[in-house]
């Protein structure tokens, strides 16, 4: 079987929340796009030559570039009179590590792409390596917790943030545990000309350690719990899409590996973390004010 | 045709405006800036039909050229030094996607230490990048490579990236009587793929990943590529001598002058080898083309002589020899010395290149020797 | 095979990744209710919804049983694979 847009047969993990992503993404679009698809995942379990799962254009050049190939891509397709969305679509790695400068650049000059960061918060492709994207306390292969340190020590970086500060005109964050809103937020951001981002949450089972049915469960979940919180700034406005029920983090936690050493001093840790930045959050929300112009 | 005083980096951008890329990305980096300054000149008066696009990187220059070509459209960019080498994991891309891209290297020294300055080894250390690679040894022959790359490169033939490698500064910023062609006279036809283009209309993939056996199928076929276009380079180089009424040897090497001993060496310091040769009576061989290396001619053309000996800037590290030197003595089995000069822009007066041509007869087979 | 391009979009289907599968999801159809659910998350675009019901591509099903768990009124339940 198949949709308009991608194949059966791909060799993503069973219950795989990035394949589910990319193909809500592309299903939003249409076929009228052109994807630049950073390495990781989502390359390496679809085009296995000479085969492919994508039944839309679809290229690939290397990690950390997917955001500059677009630029190139969209550029020569007004060139040639196309209209397609230009769509560069990668990890946490790609996009927020390794391919930060080349997203940063691509954001600031204003090409009319639209950004997908398909988060699964760790290198997953490579055997589940912290990175930028990896939430606090999270147990990784390079931040495993042990007996003094309790796995990643950073907070996650707020790529969404970074992304309204360059001027993007449009930037949400979404969970594939929330197709209609995902699918909402890609066709807004189609409809608007100039950088577009979006930060969606990808639930990955084998990296996180839970049974590979939980994938939509726990999509949810983390909004439910407020740790990822779905909002949209257009133009710099920040609108909340959904106000979470505010359930415990531990409901979230639970039953996720990477979280399984969790103490009740670090679980409390992250919920005021999570009531912080939600009182921010509904604080420029209710303030009403530009962020594109905070200083 | 009107010949003008113009300096070397102009020209270059003269040409490719003629030449009309699509998109051309642009990151300045000594010594190669002036030509996307120019072409940014002509942007600002309506005088390029190509979109520039200024990125944030060479990585981002070369990618973003590699997304406009794999769109299907023809793509510029220009560079030198760490900006190529910045550009090195996507070289290998763009050859392996048979993207037939053209830059421009303006050839300057590697850091550490840093130095501006010219010398080989930026684009000598991308030799295996599955580029094709063409050395001018003045900045009329650096706008007549530039015509023929395109159309090499763009040939059904080929589909290969190609570098046209000019010597920083002694070409780039210095001034010369240069005949740019008012109009290419349909030389080069539009760029119209039929391999690669991302088109919603008739979707592919490109850039995939590949297993054991089709990788390793599709690197022997780039090999085969590069090596089956030596007919393509001399036709074009012939067409194009029919056209414009300038020729350089064969396409592959130029031998200039005649002896029973023989210098090779390649770009703009050839011109002051020849000033030597006329003096001291060896021939010249300069290589124009040097990947695909163009074995059997440069075979033939060293073929009876009593030495060798290779003038380069740039070394192989650890093999006690330059690049040029290793890939000639692959054709040439009698005594052959090699002298490594200019590195980091040294100058290579004729002076200096006599006080050493005269150590030949005492050198050893498969002797190096270093300017300084 | 110039450039490694590939041109038969979406042939990766050839690949029959049913054989992954250690559970297999069975869609009751007198329960179903055909509401497209169990497709819109599945991971493997094995589910079509055909005269109202969920179909099951046994195929390409890797059987992660998210359908299971996402659907609205319980009408897919699972079975071992038999050895």
């Amino acid at each position: 079987m198949s949709s308009e847009v991608i194949s059966s047969g791909h060799s993503a993990c069973a219950g795989c929340g990035e394949i589910m992503g990319e193909r809500m993404v592309l299903e939003a679009i249409g076929k009228d796009v052109i994807v630049c698809q950073a390495t990781g995942c989502m390359e390496v379990t679809t085009t296995p030559y000479p085969k492919t799962t994508f039944k839309v254009p679809w290229v690939h050049v290397t990690f950390e570039n997917a955001a500059s190939v677009a630029s190139g891509v969209v550029e020569a397709d007004r060139k040639l009179g196309g209209d397609a969305t230009v769509l560069a679509i990668g990890g946490d790695g790609g996009m927020m590590d390794i391919g930060f400068r080349a997203l940063s650049g691509a954001l600031e000059r204003g090409h009319d792409i639209l950004v997908v960061i398909t988060d699964n918060e760790a290198y997953m492709n490579t055997g589940i390596q912290r990175s930028s994207g990896t939430p606090k306390y999270a147990s990784t292969t390079t931040t495993p917790a042990g007996k003094v340190i309790p796995g990643k020590l950073q907070w996650k970086k707020n790529i969404a943030r970074i992304a309204v500060a360059h001027g993007a005109p449009y930037v949400a964050t979404a969970s594939v545990g929330f197709p209609q809103d995902l699918a909402a937020k890609v066709k807004k951001a189609k409809s608007i000309r100039g950088p577009k981002l979006i930060h969606l949450f990808t639930p990955c089972p084998v990296g996180w350690g839970f049974d590979s049915s939980k994938t939509v469960y726990y999509a949810k979940k983390a909004v439910e719990t407020g740790l990822w919180p779905l909002y949209e700034v257009e133009h710099g406005k920040l609108k909340i899409d959904q106000k979470p029920s505010f359930a415990p983090v531990e409901e979230y936690f639970k039953g996720q590996k990477r979280y399984k050493h969790l103490t009740p001093e670090l679980i409390a840790e992250i919920e005021k973390h999570v009531k912080d930045r939600w009182a921010e959050l509904e604080k420029q929300e209710a303030a009403g004010i530009n962020l594109q112009l905070l200083p | 045709m009107v010949k003008k005083i113009e300096e070397g980096s102009h020209a270059v951008a003269d040409v490719v405006r003629l030449l009309n890329p699509g998109v051309l990305a642009m990151y300045p980096i000594t010594p190669s800036t002036h030509i996307p300054e120019r072409l940014s000149e002509f942007e600002a008066n309506g005088e390029l039909g190509g979109k520039i696009i200024r990125v944030e990187s060479e990585f981002s220059a070369i990618s973003a050229v590699v997304g406009a070509s794999a769109r299907g459209i023809r793509a510029y960019t220009a560079t030198s030094s760490q900006g190529l080498a910045l550009m090195h994991e996507v070289l290998f891309a763009a050859s392996g996607m048979r993207l037939p891209i053209v830059i421009t290297v303006a050839n300057r020294a590697l850091s550490a230490p840093l130095n501006i300055f010219n010398d080989w080894q930026d684009s000598i250390s991308e030799r295996d990048s599955g580029w094709l690679q063409f050395y001018g040894e003045d900045s009329q022959e650096v706008v007549d490579l530039m015509i023929q790359a395109y159309k090499i490169a763009e040939d059904k033939r080929v589909l290969l990236p190609t570098m046209v490698c000019m010597d920083g500064f002694f070409l780039t910023h210095t001034y010369d009587v240069i005949d740019v062609p008012e109009d290419l006279k349909g030389f080069v036809p539009d760029y119209k793929p039929e391999h690669a283009f991302l088109d919603p209309k008739k979707p592919m993939t490109q850039g995939a990943w590949a297993m054991q056996e089709p990788y390793f199928k599709l690197r022997k076929e780039l090999e085969e590529a590069q090596r089956s276009i030596f007919p393509v380079i001399k036709e074009v180089h012939d067409d194009f001598a029919k056209v414009f009424g300038r020729s350089y040897g064969d396409g592959l090497i130029e031998v200039y002058g005649e002896g029973d001993n023989a210098v090779v060496t390649m770009g703009s310091f050839s011109t002051n080898l020849k000033v030597l040769a006329d003096k001291l009576g060896f021939q010249v061989i300069r290589i124009r083309c040097y990947r695909p290396f163009p074995d059997k001619e440069l075979a033939a053309a060293l073929k009876g002589k009593e030495s060798v000996a290779v003038f380069e800037k740039d070394v192989s590290y650890g093999t006690g020899h330059g690049a040029v030197y290793n890939d000639v003595r692959t054709v040439y089995n009698g005594k052959m010395v090699n002298f490594i000069v200019g590195l980091g822009g040294l100058d290579v007066p004729v002076s200096a290149l006599e006080k050493m041509y005269k150590q030949v007869p005492e050198m050893k087979d498969a002797e190096t020797r270093w300017q300084i | 095979m110039v450039g490694g391009i590939i041109k038969d979009v979406g042939n990766i289907s050839s690949n029959k990744t049913g054989s992954w599968r250690t559970f297999r999801p069975v869609v009751d159809k007198n329960k179903c209710i055909g509401c497209g659910t169990c497709k819109m998350f599945c991971p493997d675009v094995a589910i079509e919804i055909v005269d109202g019901k969920a179909i099951i591509d046994y195929d390409h099903c890797k059987g992660c049983l998210i359908c299971k768990s996402v659907c609205p009124v319980g009408a897919i339940s699972s079975e071992e694979e038999a050895k």
